[in-house]
């Protein structure tokens, strides 16, 4: 019983305490912001590890799957609760927003998800570095497909979430997406530890481990890879509509190569593998990201810097392929990850 | 039918860049099956390092006593800038790579420092020399010669020309040379290698003044012909080279010579036909489909998993 | 009845001739071995049979049913199960999670059941980890259960491979030289430990093997192949005298 409550009820908690700190300005908008793109992060980390580290794929294009959930929902909520000078009328009552939002969301993800099958299906023939190209080419096919359809934006990028997010707090005066941030890392993470902890899904751990292996001891390779990609990008594209509200403007530059970088030195910095080290990596980047902006562009020198002197430190990640659990034992009084 | 040959220039000489950047991503990778994230951003560096040495040598900085020609000073821009940027090349290994490849480090985790090194090459170029962008000096009279509607300039050939030049040089060190053959060697068995009679690291540090002083001619080259430069140039430039070298089959050098070419020619053929934000959307879903029908690209050998 | 059926099998590799014309007949219940010197073809066989390999020409049945052309994971499914010569466990898993992965194919649950963790979820997954530990259990594996199989001894993780074969309930069992890089005490070891599950689990076994020791004691039933071609078939007494198998095991001058 204290295993099966203990966390749920701890994570309530902080959803409470985080709800109400912002509902009363204790906490001002910056720091929101912060703790908002945690949780967003924590969802592209722990996704895209899903990927690089069960499965022992290299994937460098994630972006380009955060990009595809943020532009489909981001035009899709605009488009159904807004007036918006290219879609014209909300075609739902804006007051439905709170409703439509999460579906809105997860119809970002699904679209990511099939975009991923760009990734998915090359998989199936070619793995390690040949696949990285793909990906990064897949990243640049997106960005560059989102530039090219003006109906969108193009180059120019994508507004009007805002005005979502105001049709909500029409209906209630409370800090939605602080709510939904919460909501969809938790159902992430609990996607994932699912995924992985099942023998079904270990079959994309015997994946990485001996892939011949894996397929002639029964496991369906392909389509276990099929539904990894998926999953990751899927989870990607929710992420991306997340982020795309809580900015309130997309653009295709915000996703290129640069944040797949970001994407995968969360997942290496964490440990391959280890959903804890992607959350806690997800964290630490972030708040590091917030805290070292005061140095402008020296940011972008002594982060990688950081990080290089780090993994000469630990060169497997701060978790390697363990869970906090597995490292302090008592933990799996409350939880357990495998 | 003019335009076409016109196109058909432009084509070798962009393709140029990109082979000769692929070259230096192939090395490499054949030796340390290493993505040197980095290399791209070395080009970049190639390119300021001629900067200031050219603008040095022509007397820019009143540093030398007499002012050299333009001839005189590209004649000792190119060999100075190859050298310099193999430094750079060469402390990146030493200092980032090998350190790790010691401690037996995941191999994921040497290509991320990788990226983290370029990161700090473009950034720490910004903060040192701030976001306003260096016109590369003029050097050589540019000379145009034409033939009906075709122009070309003497600058065009001359990096056609060196691109085909490294090539012949570059396979002829791999293929002829002893050193050349141990870098063969060490991407098959490690250990065998210094069996040989050749220390492992002098074939790595070998390697990345290879790959790295034909960044530096790319940069070179690459300043030539368009004389503004940017941190970030060596970015996307990069990236896709590195792509150009997996068409062709990674690890290969013919491979990385020929993909340069065909993302060349794909880039200006798209350009010619279509609006130039259509460039990246087909020349990538062109490198997808060659992968797709070829997955170990075009040299590549599919390797033959043994159970 | 039969099990296998393997009929005019041939394979080239970009031209080179693997195997020529190989056919074969497994009864329910037999033991039989596959022999032959290095490079002879025999493991090329064996991957034709799981599926690693598309025949370029032959067919093979499982249980009366064509089986050429299907993957690896659907011939699993069919009910053969094989072993490596180099062993290839997932070495950073538990050995009770390779035991438990190689029900993939029968897991009979799907990816809404894993995700809301439903009864049908929980009770597969109990069945499968019951089975595992029970294979455990009579391997006397269970000490090791939550080890990982880099950690263990060569001949244990021998022994785990066996019994992450048998764990999905095959019907015909291959073990590819299962006898290769053991010290002579476990071999003797294994000898019996065959035996005891192809009487205990009543499958046919088909084994490639290169001690003259275990395929005698063991198979009833022996074919030799060399260069790709059968030279030999029938009983360990009768191959033991062959000629033309003394002769490709020596050489000529032997003669």
């Amino acid at each position: 019983m204290k295993q099966k409550l203990s966390v749920p009820v701890a994570l309530l908690a902080l959803l409470m305490t985080v709800m109400v700190l912002a509902q009363y300005e204790v906490i001002d908008l910056y720091i929101q912001t912060i703790i908002l793109f945690v949780g967003i992060n924590i969802i592209i980390s722990s996704s895209l590890n899903l990927v690089n580290g069960h499965m022992g794929e290299f994937s460098c294009g994630h972006a380009g799957f955060i990009a595809v959930g943020a532009y489909v929902s981001s035009v899709l909520s605009v488009a159904l609760f807004t007036q918006d000078r290219v879609f014209g009328a909300p075609l739902l009552p804006p007051q439905y927003a709170f409703i439509g939002f999460p579906l809105v969301l997860l119809a970002g993800g699904i679209a990511a998800a099939f975009a991923g099958l760009l990734v998915a299906l090359p998989s199936f023939k070619t793995r390690g570095d040949y696949l990285a190209i793909i990906t990064i080419a897949a990243n640049y096919i997106i960005i560059t497909l989102i530039i090219n359809i003006d109906k969108i934006g193009g180059a120019r990028g994508f507004m009007g979430m805002k005005r979502v997010i105001f049709a909500m707090e029409d209906v209630a005066e409370i800090p939605w997406m602080i709510l939904w941030v919460f909501l969809f890392t938790i159902l992430s993470i609990i996607a994932i530890r699912r995924f992985v902890s099942s023998t079904y899904g270990k079959g994309i751990i015997a994946i990485q481990q001996d892939e011949v292996a894996a397929e002639i001891m029964s496991v369906n390779t392909n389509k276990m890879k099929l539904i990894a990609f998926m999953l990751s990008s899927g989870l990607a594209g929710i992420a991306g509509g997340l982020y795309a509200h809580v900015i309130g403007y997309v653009n295709p530059k915000s996703f290129d190569i640069l944040k797949s970088t970001e994407a995968l030195v969360m997942v290496y910095l964490g440990g391959m593998g280890s959903i804890t080290g992607s959350i806690l990596s997800a964290v630490l980047f972030t708040l590091l990201l917030e805290l070292l902006r005061p140095l402008q562009i020296i940011k972008w020198v002594a982060i990688p810097l950081l990080l290089i002197i780090l993994m000469q430190f630990r060169p497997e990640g701060i978790m390697g392929n363990r869970e906090l659990s597995d490292i302090f034992p008592r933990l799996k009084k409350f939880y357990r990850f495998k | 039918m003019e335009s076409l040959v016109q196109n058909i220039l432009n084509a070798l000489q962009w393709g140029s860049f990109y082979s000769l950047i692929a070259l230096g991503y192939t090395l490499v990778y054949g030796v340390l099956l290493l993505i040197n994230f980095a290399h791209g951003d070395i080009v970049m560096v190639g390119a300021y390092i001629a900067f200031f040495v050219s603008s040095l040598l022509l007397g820019h900085y009143h540093a030398i006593p007499i002012a050299l020609s333009g001839g005189v000073a590209l004649a000792l821009t190119i060999p100075l800038t190859m050298i310099l940027t193999s430094v750079v090349g060469v402390s990146l290994e030493r200092i980032a790579y090998r350190p790790l490849r010691r401690k037996g480090a995941h191999r994921l985790y040497v290509v991320i420092t990788a990226l983290m090194c370029g990161l700090i090459l473009e950034n720490g170029n910004l903060a040192l020399l701030g976001a306003s962008r260096k016109k590369f000096p003029e050097m050589v009279d540019k000379v145009i010669y034409t033939f009906g509607t075709v122009s070309v300039t003497n600058l065009k050939i001359a990096v056609i020309l060196t691109a085909f030049l490294v090539f012949f040089l570059l396979q002829f060190i791999v293929t002829k040379t002893k050193i050349g053959m141990a870098m063969r060697a060490i991407s098959y068995d490690k250990f065998a290698v210094p069996l040989m009679g050749i220390p492992i690291d002098s074939v790595i540090v070998f390697t990345f003044i290879l790959g790295s002083s034909m960044a530096g001619l790319a940069g070179v080259l690459f300043a030539l012909s368009y004389p503004i430069l940017d941190p970030y140039m060596g970015l996307t430039i990069g990236w896709k080279a590195f792509i150009a070298a997996v068409v062709g089959g990674i690890g290969d050098i013919r491979g990385a010579f020929a993909g340069g070419f065909i993302l060349g020619f794909v880039e200006i053929m798209v350009v010619a036909f279509f609006p130039s934000t259509y460039r990246d959307l087909f020349s990538f879903s062109i490198l997808l489909f060659i992968l797709t029908l070829r997955p170990t690209g075009l040299f590549g050998v599919p390797k033959t998993t043994k159970i | 009845m039969t099990v296998l059926k393997i009929t005019k099998l041939t394979q080239y590799f970009s031209g080179l001739r693997a195997l020529a014309d190989f056919n074969i007949q497994l009864e329910e219940g037999e033991l039989v071995g596959l022999i032959g010197p290095n490079g002879a073809g025999k493991t090329t066989v064996f991957n034709l049979v799981s599926g690693f390999y598309q025949p370029t020409e032959g067919v093979i049945s499982f249980l009366g049913q064509p089986i050429t052309g299907l993957k690896p994971h659907q011939v699993t499914a069919h009910g053969i199960a094989r072993t490596f010569q180099n062993i290839r466990l997932w070495n950073e898993m538990t050995v009770l999670d390779n035991i438990m992965l190689a029900q993939h194919s029968s897991l009979d649950y799907g990816i809404r059941d894993l995700f809301f963790r439903t009864g049908r979820y929980q009770r597969r997954e109990r069945e499968i980890r019951d089975l595992a530990m029970e294979l455990l259990e009579i391997f006397k594996l269970r000490e090791v259960a939550e080890e990982k199989p880099k950690n263990l001894s060569y001949g244990l993780q021998r022994k785990v491979e066996i019994a992450r074969a048998l764990s999905s309930k095959p019907k015909l069992l291959l073990l590819d030289e299962p006898a290769a890089g053991l010290p002579s005490r476990d071999v003797v070891e294994l000898i019996d430990l065959i035996r005891w599950i192809h009487r205990e689990f009543k499958i046919a076994i088909w084994m490639i093997e290169h001690q003259m020791k275990v395929v005698m004691s063991l198979c009833s039933r022996i074919t030799v192949i060399d260069f790709g071609v059968v030279i030999a078939e029938g009983t360990p007494e009768e191959i033991q005298h062959h000629p033309d198998v003394i002769k490709a095991y020596l050489g000529d001058d032997q003669l």
